[in-house]
């Protein structure tokens, strides 16, 4: 079947789904030499990110939603050398040497979260030459890290930055396989390096998939799996073997072993492609099997109907608002899925898995909020802003340090030109690390990438 | 083959509004903001008025008929129905399930004269969830298999009752630009020459007496030059998927050869770029306006405000490509879209009420039926959407819509799964009984 530009949908539903998260830690070995201190600085490829500079700011007179659930009218954010310095209503005084911004009629917001993206990895141009997200060459590649991958050009990123707000975000390994390898956090900076983007002190994160991708991919080579019951199988003996690298002398180094190591350690997140309920359901009894922890999972359209259990299991569900009936596993989801979740007081994240959606993260959780009101279901604006901020940053193990406007927190922050809930809103300026990388009413301060220069288009509003 | 284009006409046949007019109910909506969906800014306290199917009057100062039924709108906006440009709707069940997807078919001999008639399933879930967001009509198109031509697209609409076909064979597709020349053998050199030659071989076709032989070489099925014979004489619109400026201009080009040819682009992501000389070609877009990324080589120069540049050119342009995962039901989110770009410093986009008419009567226009759909006109069809609120604001959906004038239910599987797990008691009987 051939596909138009735009009509890509079932190429992307199999490259996108599942990613691989892994920790920290380069190498299990190591890690065990040195103890559990090793310091992220220490890790290979280690982050050169470095906050740029910025003015102490004030942003003065906005709504202000600060990711946790708080909401503050006619609000004060203040923050300097990168920092939140603090939180509060109109009587926050302003010390001297402050810029004031005039946020009366606007919102704020910390800088927005998308915790499943490709971009980088499946970049644009979406040419075969630039498709680096899915090494579908086995079953189980958790050898493999997404930061590898990245193409820091991608244009994607700066139409996440200009119209989305997205401060930071997870870039995932594919779902072509039941181990897609380590995904990796990057700060949503411009930078002639991956390293100059990595979100200095993010865990890593293991990309696993369920269900239909993996039984697909390999399923239609005549190999293993080719089922559901396979791909449990592959995964189980997979975690089996690990442990007993695990146990072993790590004489002979084995970069897939390590990862699940650092699983097993509980230093590697997971965060597991997984659509439908009941397969959700079998994931969790297989992480107590194996004694590992599932963080989130991702695309769970069913979650739903298993609110309780995932509450229960402290699993964060990544979700979009309301796509459905892509695939087969795809064919319960409704509109209805972040509201029911909130009802059952299971963590729930609005992911993107899209080049496009990441740039409408805060209209796609307010879909999801009103289809929940219609239904009785009412989710608070201010609890609805955590759905693409502080939720994601917990569910990549960033919670303390980004995704909420507390003091000593990163100052990562948007101020919106309306109700981010609303269409008609978008990012007026984008701090990030209290540097401003954003701003409307300056057509200078907007990245354009490497690869935009001199083609039509560039430095376009877009 | 002849079976099949008897089946389309039956099918086709009690299309419109003949056999539903009797379940169609006279009604006026009052107190209501009314958008009537032709560019005009919304009116406060209108009232739309409707009788045996069709629009009767909209907007401010309009009596409501002494013993009509009247829907109190106080506090809702009405609007016409969403017409949905170049949609998959009733063509799969689940994309990704191959059995219960006819959007294409790349082992068929046929190409141009394939019809996506036989295969539209009134049934389908995404129409039922369509209709619930708002959708009245689209236009389905199939997608390409094997060649450039994709094949015959009709004009449906969404009503519960099993006429889906409001228009058979309404357009031919035609893909161009890097997918097309992908198809006619691995560059635009080939797709060029190839549309040329076919359109060529359709306009000979045309000429014979029946059953008269073709002359020379011949590349295309008898059935396929038969079918794009009607996009050479311009009784069928070619819909031409294209992106680049360059391409673009080439599409205007073939106007000289065949004059009569009755063009949509659709796509033209680089469409601002020579937006001047397509609004002096008179030839309409239908393009996805929030792809603003340089996707492909032939997609560079994307923006958002691609449809707010052809616009204010003079090109006439609607929102679609609704397919696959991009639901039609987020018509308005794409149309909200553009009126926020307002405020966006350089960039351009719509009003309000430009934006509305970009889902509404603008698609209507460019399927053919300007002034019968997509608007609330006196005449148009009683197609009408009452919201509990802005229409084009995400937290908004329909209370209630009406199709032909006939009230639709708005249940789906996606309702009945809300209403089934909207608790997850399971206390005295498994889920499975709560139905």
């Amino acid at each position: 079947m051939t596909v138009s530009p735009w009509k890509r949908r079932l190429a992307r539903s199999l490259t996108c789904a599942l990613a691989l998260g892994v920790a920290l830690s380069t190498q299990a070995a190591d890690a065990k030499k040195k103890g559990k201190d090793e310091k992220a600085g220490e890790a290979p490829y280690a982050s050169t990110y470095k906050p740029y500079p910025g003015r102490p700011t004030a942003l003065v007179g906005a709504t202000v939603y600060d990711g946790r659930g708080g909401r503050i009218d006619n609000g004060t954010v203040l923050f300097e050398n990168g920092k939140v310095v603090a939180v509060g209503g109109a009587d926050l005084t302003v010390p001297a040497g402050y810029d004031r911004v005039d946020g009366k009629g606007k919102f704020v917001t910390p800088g927005v979260i998308d915790i499943h993206s490709h971009l980088g990895v499946y970049p644009s141009p979406s040419v075969d030459a630039l498709s680096d997200g899915n090494e579908m060459t086995s079953p189980t590649t958790p050898d493999v890290w997404a930061e590898h991958s990245v193409w820091p050009q991608d244009p994607g990123f700066s139409r996440a930055l200009v119209n989305g707000g997205v401060t930071t975000l997870q870039i995932l390994p594919g779902s072509g396989n039941l181990m897609g390898g380590r995904a990796v956090t990057l700060k949503n900076v411009p930078s002639r390096t991956v390293q100059g983007m990595k979100y200095p002190g993010a865990p890593y994160s293991l990309k696993m998939a369920c269900g239909e991708n993996p039984k697909r991919v390999y399923g239609g080579k005549g190999q293993k799996p080719m089922t559901r019951m396979g791909n449990f199988s592959v995964n189980r003996q997979a975690w089996i073997d690990a442990k007993q690298y695990m146990d072993g002398d790590h004489a002979e180094r084995d970069l897939g072993k390590d990862t699940l190591e650092g699983v097993l350690k509980g230093e590697i997140l997971v965060q597991n492609h997984c659509y439908r309920a009941d397969e959700m359901a079998q994931v969790l009894d297989m992480a107590k099997e194996m004694g590992y922890k599932v963080t989130a999972f991702h695309h769970a359209v069913e979650a739903y109907k298993i609110g309780d259990i995932l509450k229960a299991n402290d699993v964060c569900a990544a979700i979009w608002a309301d796509w459905y009936g892509f695939k087969m596993e795809a064919y319960d989801g409704i509109p209805e899925n972040a509201a029911l979740l909130a009802k059952q007081g299971a963590c729930v994240v609005i992911h993107s898995d899209d080049e496009n959606g990441i740039q409408r993260l805060n209209q796609a959780a307010a879909r999801a909020q009103a289809a929940g009101r219609r239904i009785g279901v009412d989710v608070p604006d201010a609890q609805v802003v955590g759905w693409f901020t502080y939720n994601a940053a917990k569910a990549m193990g960033i919670g303390e340090k980004t995704g909420s406007l507390e003091t000593g927190k990163m100052a990562d922050v948007v101020l919106w030109n309306g109700n981010p809930l609303s269409i008609y809103s978008r990012p007026e300026k984008v701090w990030s690390d209290g540097a401003l990388l954003y701003d409307a009413d300056d057509p200078k301060r907007k990245p354009v990438s490497d690869f935009e220069l001199g083609q039509p288009g560039e430095g376009d509003v877009k | 083959m002849k079976r099949r284009l008897i089946l389309a006409a039956l099918l086709a046949a009690p299309a419109l509004t003949a056999s539903l007019s009797a379940l169609a109910q006279d009604f006026a909506i009052t107190n209501a903001t009314v958008a009537t969906g032709d560019g005009s800014a919304p009116i406060e306290h209108g009232t739309v008025v409707v009788r045996a199917g069709k629009i009767v009057a909209a907007g401010a100062g309009v009596a409501v008929p002494a013993g009509i039924q009247t829907v109190d709108g106080t506090g809702k906006w009405v609007t016409p129905g969403l017409f949905s440009a170049i949609t998959d709707l009733g063509l799969w069940d689940v994309e990704g399930v191959d059995d219960s997807n006819d959007t294409s078919a790349d082992k068929s001999p046929f190409n141009a004269a394939l019809d996506v008639v036989p295969a539209l399933n009134p049934s389908s879930e995404h129409i039922a969830v369509s209709r619930e967001g708002g959708v009245t009509r689209a236009s389905v198109t199939p997608f390409n298999g094997g060649s450039i031509f994709a094949g015959q697209g009709a004009v449906i609409d969404l009503g519960e009752d099993a006429a889906i076909v409001v228009k058979p064979r309404a357009f031919q597709y035609v893909e161009l630009g890097e997918a097309g020349a992908k198809l006619a053998g691995g560059s635009r050199v080939a797709a060029h020459t190839a549309l040329r030659n076919a359109l060529r071989e359709a306009r000979e076709v045309a000429t014979l007496t029946a059953g008269a032989q073709r002359q020379g070489d011949v590349l295309l099925t008898r059935a396929d030059a038969v079918a794009l014979a009607k996009v050479v004489d311009g009784t069928q619109t070619l819909y031409v998927g294209v992106e680049r400026a360059a391409d673009i201009r080439n599409v205007l080009a073939l106007k000289p050869e065949f004059p009569k040819l009755d063009l949509v682009l659709v796509g033209a992501t680089e469409g601002w770029l020579v937006a001047s000389e397509i609004a002096a070609a008179k030839v309409p877009v239908v393009t996805m306006p929030m792809r603003d990324l340089p996707a492909a080589f032939e997609t560079l120069a994307a923006t958002m405000s691609n449809v707010g540049r052809l616009k204010k050119a003079g090109v006439k342009v609607a929102i679609g490509l609704f397919e696959g995962g991009n639901q039609p039901r987020n018509a308005p989110q794409q149309a909200g879209n553009l009126v926020a770009l307002t405020k966006i410093p350089g960039a351009t986009g719509l009003t309000w009420g430009e934006a509305l008419a970009a889902i509404t009567s603008v698609p209507a226009e460019i399927s053919g039926f300007g002034g019968k759909a997509g608007v609330l006109a006196p005449g148009a069809v009683g197609d009408v959407v009452l919201w509990d609120g802005d229409p084009l604001e995400v937290s908004s959906a329909p209370v209630d819509v009406w199709i032909d004038g006939v009230k639709q239910s708005v249940d789906s599987h996606q309702s009945r799964l809300r209403a089934r797990y909207k608790d997850l008691d399971e206390t005295y009987l498994p889920k499975a009984y709560d139905w």
